[in-house]
């Protein structure tokens, strides 16, 4: 009787999680990918299964799928999405480990205000923290001035990052800029709350033995954030594959990324199936980072056990 | 105080903002001794010895290793290792890169680091568990591990902190022995903290009773625990009966210390004046006790020496030995531990009439 009651906590426990990713995302997603593979007559989807005339006919047509492997233009988004999700989680990255560790190590006191400043952002709009940059970068703008004052503009351009001085907006420059901005602080927090953690004591061993500060950062510091980073890096990378609002706004014709094709597809071409397709294709895009750091996360876990 | 000691401790100060944690101590070490600072926490001891390490910076005074002022060198470029208290273990490394790391800093060709680690496991008995990583091991063995990683770069001094405080008590018997032969066969000069006294006096050659910032005591285990100087440090090692007196009799072979309800009569001479008030020092096993007076103690000119008489307040039997706590007349509590020789052991109860005596050369006069 106990055993039974507890069993059936138990379920609940695991049940409402797993009800909740059934509602919100398995039946929404099979909805899609159902979508994805039926016929679209003008404005209605026919269904896959149908009755006609004494039979069962049903029709699964993949057709956007042969579509999506063959036109160029659609891999070529998908890899632009991918190429401009992973440069920002670097750029993040590369901004957010000295952020996270300095945070970590500052005066206990301190902490929380700095935990503040990075969270203050998104008491502003994020449309609106967009639509700055936006005021920032166009011609005459504040930081567009700025830039061009110091010759940065020749630099970005020889690059590639800008098709030519003085043109900062609408380039894959601003987009960078922009996602790098928007995504900074989820890269920041994991990174943080996996610092502060650490036992200081370990870099004294590693002085200890020998190792000089700069060594005891590579060989222990960060190694032992590794879940931090990979929290980080996903937090930052999974987003931003399907950005939309950004690249509409920073971007320009050289970044077309996937979450524009989807709502080109969609409101565009009003060719929802294709759409449905495209969208099926990002989430398992999305999917497998996702499963090799849940992996990588179950692995951590069995080691702290 | 030799200017060829190995280590050399001068007048060493550190402050903490306002708070005086080293009190200029002054010490000198030889090669080869294992040197125990022993003390409750917060009396500076720990942070003694993160300044032999290079973790602190003494506020004023100098430290010498072989001849070499420390000051100024990073706790990277000393030669001398820690083993820290709970072991600072890498958790992402494995024992054998654990121990590995502090010889790959030196740079040395991969043979040998992998010669040297594997000389390390099998010192410490730990050659099965080479590539399990920290959280795999027991207490015991993780604390092997941390040996091992201290030791394997040779050092010329070795730091323990507390080397043996993460164990529950009786694995931390069967260590200590284990960790004072180790430690003898490798033969390395060695600086441990502790705030445990058994593991200091089963352990060190020396000890230094800390308190506050200072050195109290400095000596072989044996002379701190039969002939402290100060209260504190009777107190504070083992168990102790203090009874404050006057001197009465200063004789250069013996004082007798009037205490009201007892008279001592302590079979050899201080330096002290007549009449100055004076603390006498009575471990508890020293004292016999039987339900019937005992004959005058050897050495003693009456029976009015060295000898009262109460009743037994509270007994605790151990086994081999009993602790029984003697109320005298005047409310005074004598602590008495008697070793069970025989099997009735000295036939007392709860509200029995006792006598207690000691020998003349059981006490320590303490004049501070």
């Amino acid at each position: 009787m106990k055993l039974h009651r507890w069993l059936a906590g138990r379920a609940a426990v695991i049940g409402i999680p797993y009800a909740w990713l059934f509602v919100f995302f398995l039946l929404p997603f099979l909805v899609v990918a159902r979508i994805s593979v039926s016929e679209m007559k003008t404005t209605t989807i026919k269904d896959i299964v149908e009755w006609k005339d004494g039979a069962i006919a049903f029709s699964l047509r993949f057709g956007n799928y042969l579509l999506l492997a063959e036109d160029s233009l659609y891999f070529s988004t998908y890899v632009a999405s991918l190429k401009y999700a992973a440069v920002t989680t670097l750029l993040c990255l590369a901004i957010g480990y000295p952020f996270a560790y300095f945070m970590a190590r500052a005066r206990r006191s301190l902490q929380p205000a700095l935990l503040m400043l990075v969270m203050l952002p998104f008491w502003t709009s994020f449309l609106l923290r967009v639509y700055a940059w936006k005021a920032l970068l166009t011609e005459q703008g504040l930081l567009a001035n700025a830039i061009e004052a110091v010759g940065l503009d020749h630099l970005l351009a020889a690059l590639g990052l800008i098709p030519g001085p003085g043109q900062l907006m609408n380039t894959p420059f601003s987009l960078v800029l922009g996602m790098t901005y928007t995504y900074l602080p989820f890269m920041i927090l994991p990174l943080y709350s996996n610092l502060a953690k650490m036992d200081l004591r370990l870099l004294e061993a590693a002085s200890d033995l020998g190792a000089t500060a700069w060594t005891a950062f590579w060989k222990v510091t960060v190694p032992l954030s590794r879940a931090g980073i990979v929290a980080g890096a996903m937090l930052v990378f999974i987003p931003c594959v399907g950005e939309y609002v950004i690249p509409e706004l920073l971007g320009g014709p050289q970044t077309q990324m996937i979450g524009r094709t989807l709502w080109d597809e969609f409101f565009s071409n009003n060719d929802w199936p294709m759409a449905c397709a495209v969208a099926v294709t990002m989430v398992l895009l999305v999917i497998v980072p996702v499963a090799v750091f849940s992996r990588y996360q179950a692995e951590v876990q069995e080691r702290r056990a | 105080m030799s200017a060829a000691a190995f280590l050399q401790i001068r007048n060493v100060v550190k402050d903490f903002d306002g708070h005086r944690a080293v009190d200029n101590v002054s010490i000198d070490i030889a090669q080869g001794e294992v040197f125990a600072l022993l003390g409750s926490s917060g009396c500076g001891k720990t942070t003694l010895l993160r300044m032999l390490a290079g973790f602190e910076t003494p506020t004023s005074g100098t430290i010498t290793l072989e001849g070499r002022d420390l000051a100024g060198l990073p706790p990277y470029a000393r030669p001398m290792n820690m083993m820290f208290q709970s072991y600072a273990l890498f958790p992402h490394l494995s024992v054998a890169d654990n121990i590995a790391f502090g010889l790959k800093r030196d740079g040395l060709p991969a043979a040998e680091i992998a010669a040297r680690v594997e000389a390390m496991l099998k010192l410490v008995q730990l050659g099965a568990f080479a590539k399990r990583k920290p959280h795999q091991l027991s207490g015991g063995q993780q604390q092997r591990v941390a040996l091992a990683r201290s030791l394997a770069k040779k050092p010329h001094l070795l730091l323990l902190d507390e080397p043996l405080g993460a164990l529950d008590k009786k694995l931390r018997e069967e260590t200590q022995i284990e960790l004072a032969n180790i430690i003898e066969d490798v033969g390395v000069t060695c600086v441990m903290v502790t705030h445990d006294q058994e593991e200091a006096m089963t352990m060190a050659s020396r000890i230094a009773v800390m308190s506050q910032g200072r050195f109290l005591q400095v000596g072989a285990p044996a002379e701190i625990y039969e002939t402290p100087t100060s209260r504190f440090v009777a107190d504070f090692i083992g168990n102790v009966n203090l009874m404050d007196g006057k001197l009465v009799e200063d004789e250069a072979d013996h004082v007798v210390v009037d205490c009201g309800d007892l008279r001592h009569w302590v079979g050899h001479g201080i330096t002290g004046t007549l009449g100055m008030t004076a603390t006498v020092a009575l471990r508890p096993e020293k004292i016999r006790v039987a339900a019937e007076p005992p004959a005058p103690e050897a050495g003693v000119p009456d029976a009015g020496f060295n000898r009262v008489q109460g009743t037994v307040k509270d007994m605790a039997y151990f086994g081999s030995f009993t602790v029984y706590r003697l109320q005298l007349a005047s409310g005074r509590i004598l602590k008495i531990s008697q070793s069970n020789t025989e099997r009735q052991g000295a036939g007392l109860t709860w509200g029995d009439s006792a006598w207690a005596s000691w020998s003349p050369l059981s006490q320590v006069v303490l004049t501070q």
